[in-house]
């Protein structure tokens, strides 16, 4: 019984938080109800029995979302609505019901058909952690490495955007040396 | 069974809000105290005896003042702000187990509310979310300080997270658990099991990166001195600024329980003596919170995301690797 309110209760809020983030026009709004709906997600892992998957997703998220803030701070000023253009309501809303219809069948069709088969069915007496593990350094060991070498390579590319002049401290330089610093930019501004 | 579950579960829950919040406030009054013993002053002595009373007339003004919504602020976020931070603080405590388990006229009682084997994990998680607290509260308010305040508690944000997460990699690693109950059960042996012994280095990375997570001295980065304001709280009056407040201090409490369940033995064998040892070693964490806040100045934001970055964490993942190669040969 409990968990059938958890349920609906958390699929009600999550619904309802991404409603937020679509609609509204303010970005605090869409920011805040898209970290509200990710962690909201996370009940239904916590519902299933995936602790593990359910404490990554808070982690995972909660960071991430935090970096957009970040953005969002930097580019808009944050009490003010933002000014959207809207386009074809028609296509936008068809196109969005069609891609939702599409997820729910795509996802029902093997519950429907009874085709389904846990291809690494749950070891008795093992901790869910150990489980994710054990699977995603066998099956899904090259996946894991790959995904790890392009986080590598995201990294370093932008390590290497960024990282102009990056020895350089204004705060331990004398007076000076600021000085030069800043005339050779203009030199190159102007030329 | 069900309901006695429930039952027990929802008294847990209350006790466990009722205490923590109720020590909050002794807390600033002992943070006064030892601060004011610190810096050669008596701190709150007019109301009541040793000004004992200070905590109640504190709390009748924060709950009788005026809640003050400033115009020009995003409403909604700016008054729900505060409940966030609150509200994870609380939430991380449900996987902490605050004392050994203890039969109570003939019922067993296991002070923790719900031990899920990723304990510690979820804490860290949640105490992460709370930070959300700070940030929509600077961005809601439309002030420039609050704004340049939730800026700087992002920033600390991403830097000392990872410095968790990897710091306490190795005793998970060591421990083969998540659980905290997991981690007090694997050094019950007595002080030469203490996990202390084996990581030092995970030890103070933990204990770094406590003081960014709860936002005390040496990293109170959020609400920066020089500015003479109290950044992201600025706008905020009344209870919505003590939300913050409980907050804050709710989290020092929870954070002085998990460093010593994780690294110095926790509860030990479960017997009242170490309980007693237990609860003492998390006075003396939640204390060296207060003695830091006495004797450092803050750093600046710069000062440590360099520190964060360039040093604590190649250490942090040093230490893995070395922990990885230890176990395995």
């Amino acid at each position: 019984m409990f968990e059938a309110v958890a349920f609906y209760l958390f699929a009600f809020l999550t619904i309802a938080m991404f409603f937020i983030t679509v609609t509204t026009s303010q970005a605090l709004y869409a920011l805040t109800a898209l970290a509200a709906g990710m962690i909201f997600i996370s009940a239904f892992f916590f519902i299933l029995g995936a602790d593990f998957l359910g404490a990554v997703q808070i982690v995972v998220y909660s960071g991430a979302v935090m970096a957009l803030y970040a953005f969002g701070m930097m580019f808009f000023d944050t009490t003010r609505d933002v000014k959207e253009k809207h386009g074809n309501k028609l296509i936008v809303s068809g196109l969005s019901i069609l891609v939702a219809v599409l997820v729910v069948v795509i996802i029902a069709a093997p519950i429907v058909s009874t085709n389904m088969s846990a291809s690494y069915p749950m070891t008795e007496g093992v901790g869910n952690t150990q489980e994710v593990g054990m699977v995603l350094f066998t099956k899904y060991l090259v996946p894991f490495e790959v995904a790890a070498v392009m986080l590598l390579v995201a990294m370093i590319a932008g390590i290497v955007l960024a990282g102009k002049k990056m020895d350089l401290s204004l705060t331990l330089m004398s007076d000076d040396d600021v000085r030069q610093v800043k005339e050779e930019e203009n030199k190159k501004v102007l030329s | 069974m069900e309901t006695a579950y429930l039952i027990e579960t929802v008294i847990k829950i209350v006790a466990v809000l009722l205490i923590f919040s109720a020590l909050a406030g002794l807390g600033t009054y002992f943070e006064r105290k030892v601060l004011a013993f610190m810096q050669r002053r008596l701190g709150p002595m007019n109301v009541g005896p040793y000004g004992l009373l200070q905590i109640a007339a504190d709390g009748i003004k924060l709950f009788t003042k005026e809640d003050i919504i400033p115009t020009g602020v995003v409403a909604r976020i700016f008054k729900i702000a505060p409940v966030i931070t609150a509200a994870t603080a609380f939430m991380a405590a449900a996987a902490i187990p605050f004392l050994p388990s203890f039969t109570l006229f003939g019922y067993t009682v296991n002070p923790i509310i719900s031990d899920i084997n990723i304990g510690i994990l979820y804490i860290l998680g949640i105490m992460g979310v709370g930070l959300y607290g700070p940030l929509l509260g600077g961005m809601a308010s439309a002030n420039k300080y609050s704004l340049i305040s939730a800026a700087r508690g992002a920033a600390v944000f991403i830097s000392y997270e990872v410095i968790t997460g990897l710091s306490i990699l190795a005793p998970i690693m060591m421990v083969g658990s998540l659980s905290l109950v997991d981690f007090n059960n694997y050094q019950a042996g007595g002080i030469g099991d203490w996990i202390i012994w084996s990581q030092p280095v995970a030890f103070v990375l933990f204990w770094i990166a406590a003081f960014a997570e709860t936002g005390r001295t040496p990293f109170h980065l959020v609400a920066n001195d020089h500015e003479i304001i109290d950044g992201f709280g600025t706008e905020y009056s009344g209870m919505r600024w003590g939300l913050f407040f409980i907050g804050e201090y709710a989290n020092m409490f929870f954070i002085s329980f998990i460093i010593p369940l994780i690294f110095l033995g926790g509860f030990g064998d479960g017997s009242f003596l170490g309980a007693l040892a237990f609860l003492g070693k998390v006075a003396f964490f939640f204390f060296f919170f207060l003695w830091t806040r006495a004797a450092w100045p803050d750093v600046r934001p710069d000062q440590l995301m360099w520190l964060c970055w360039k040093v604590l964490m190649p250490i942090a993942v040093i230490n893995v690797v070395i922990t990885g190669f230890v176990m395995m040969f």
